[in-house]
């Protein structure tokens, strides 16, 4: 009895430190702290799993074991080799892995319990949220590391196939939930659900990537509270719907920071609103050159980089951090402008900066930024497009117009680096690489600023 | 009719555990800044590995010759357990890299 009553207290424990680790997460000072109260949270709730004397049955602790180990190792490898700009696809591919042992689980429950009403609509409901997770991470995963192009698995009229596709897994769900459903039906709503879940992500790309990761890791989460009430297990519910919480606050934020609602994200898309934007033909944009650009950067007062999704392709952060370095020695203030959405996922520049050693403390937000921006005069666009497009503060024909840009045309001087004068992932021309500030700088983000931090130390 | 109201009048304690923490969980997370939102998502994604336990349970539950149940139950597991380590793992590491700035 005091034994079941201590395992009774390690899973409340285990409850309170999840909630508090999570809250701890959410200032720089503590967040690694929090992160381990959260780790101690887990590793208590496994024990107490694993000698809870009321779970009667053979135990099958060699299994068990097998399970933890393959897990745990293979999970231990991929976080020490993972490469920081490659997080929004390790994310993605936790997240897919999350959503499908909630798969799994509900799967053995549909198959070999016999439940009642509200048994199955708990299960198939993790079923459901599982499986979308699961594909639709792992299409996430080969999207971002460029396995697979958006045009490769985007059919006509996509977005009315996936409305349709919704409204089938629904009608399905509610069919099996009246109906004792048999088990060819409970594969085919499986497979069905993981259908979805590749559909569903097949026409998102590029900038709405960050919204899409963050509603997927809600999805995992809801899944996760659904298996957690399948086996009455509080921690995993207060679990779930933490992560299921964060998932949401995440999306909701992205989506703001774009001026879209979510249902534009998921049914809209860029494309089918349109490029809109200004005709281009007839204007000319300005190159610049490494001794130019060197020059105007090393006399300046003070500059501003604006990183994008660029700079996690070309791994630039660390040669950029390099002519941050020599540009404070020679008395520049240099910040950095970070967006949002800028990148792959929420909060992708802030992790890339930090690896390169950028203290957070130069880093502004969007409103900081273009508070310092007026100030600022030389501003360096590094693989960032849509998010400085002037397009979405004054052209009301442009599929951006309304989202909140870096209003980088109030500094004296611009210069963008970028590979060539292709639209960004909107597919929208961009009227700031033509702006009488603006001067382009082409070529690969990482040459461009080593060629440049070499011309600036022989000033 | 009947079905829902006894439903509802069994699972009273859960209904409140779910409508409390849904509340909590959006109260404790609504204001993390911009710099945290990729730790704060691998974090996450390492709570959302609590399913392990479920997995657990299910397999400790099984017969030993129940290979259906046994098989899918450890995949579940192993599944699970890459979540919980690999996020733990990788936030801390991340959150290594910010903490070293601070001190600069």
């Amino acid at each position: 009895m005091l034994f079941e009553t201590i395992i009774e207290i390690s899973y409340l424990i285990g409850t309170v430190l999840f909630v508090w680790g999570l809250r701890q997460l959410g200032s720089p000072d503590t967040a690694r702290k929090g992160n381990m109260l959260a780790t101690i949270g887990m590793s208590l709730g496994i024990v107490a799993v694993l000698i809870d004397p009321t779970i009667t049955g053979d135990n099958n602790y060699l299994w068990i074991a097998g399970g933890i180990a393959l897990g745990g190792i293979i999970g231990w490898l991929a976080a020490k080799k993972i490469q920081m700009t490659a997080m929004p696809q390790m994310v993605s591919v936790f997240n897919g892995l999350g959503g499908a042992s909630a798969v799994v689980l509900s799967m053995v429950e549909l198959m070999t319990v016999d439940l009642d009403m509200g048994g199955r609509t708990i299960s198939l409901f993790a079923l459901l949220i599982g499986s979308i997770a699961f594909t639709g991470s792992m299409l996430a995963y080969l999207k971002l590391d460029g396995k697979i192009w958006d045009s490769q698995v985007t059919w006509p009229k996509h977005n009315i196939i996936n409305q349709v596709l919704l409204v089938v897994c629904i009608a399905f769900f509610v069919y099996l939930v009246v109906q004792t459903p048999s088990t060819g039906l409970i594969i085919a709503f499986l497979l069905l659900s993981l259908f979805y879940g590749w559909s569903f992500v097949a026409p998102i790309g590029g900038a709405d990537m960050p919204v899409v990761i963050s509603l997927l890791n809600s999805f995992t989460g809801l899944s996760a509270a659904a298996a957690g009430l399948i086996y009455g297990n509080n921690l995993m519910i207060v679990g779930g719907i933490l992560v299921g919480a964060s998932g949401t606050i995440l999306t909701v934020l992205m989506c703001e920071a774009m001026n879209r609602s979510l249902f534009n994200v998921l049914i809209g898309g860029f494309s089918a609103s349109g490029g809109g934007g200004k005709d281009e033909s007839g204007q000319v944009a300005k190159s610049t050159n490494a001794i130019d650009s060197a020059i105007l950067l090393n006399y300046s007062g003070s500059v501003m980089f604006v990183p994008g999704y660029g700079l996690a392709v070309a791994q630039a952060q660390k040669a950029l951090k390099e002519l941050d370095d020599v540009l404070e020695s020679n008395g520049v203030d240099v910040k950095y402008a970070i967006h949002p959405v800028a990148g792959r996922m929420p909060g992708h520049m802030n992790v890339l900066l930090a690896e390169a050693d950028v203290p957070y403390p130069k880093l502004l937000d969007l409103d900081d930024a273009n508070a310092a921006l007026p100030g600022t005069d030389v501003v360096v666009i590094v693989g960032a497009n849509d998010v400085v497009n002037p397009a979405a503060e004054d052209d009301p024909s442009s599929s951006i117009y309304g989202m909140p840009v870096l209003k980088v045309w109030e500094a004296k001087h611009v210069i963008v680096m970028k590979r060539s004068m292709s639209p960004g992932y909107a597919g929208i021309q961009n009227q700031l690489f033509f702006h009488e500030k603006t001067k382009m700088f082409f070529g690969d983000a990482k040459d461009s600023i080593q060629t440049l931090l070499s011309e600036v130390k022989n000033l | 009719m009947d079905q829902i109201i006894s439903f509802i009048s069994t699972n009273l304690p859960m209904i409140y555990l779910l409508i409390f923490t849904v509340l909590l969980g959006f109260e404790v997370i609504s204001k993390v800044p911009t710099v945290l939102h990729t730790p704060l998502m691998s974090g996450a994604n390492a709570i959302s590995g609590v399913i392990v336990i479920g997995a657990i349970i299910l397999v400790r539950r099984s017969a030993p010759d129940d290979y259906f149940s046994l098989a899918l139950g450890t995949l579940g597991i192993a599944l699970g357990m890459v979540n919980v380590v690999g996020g733990f793992a990788v936030t801390d590491r991340m959150l290594e890299m910010f903490k070293k700035k601070k001190k600069k």
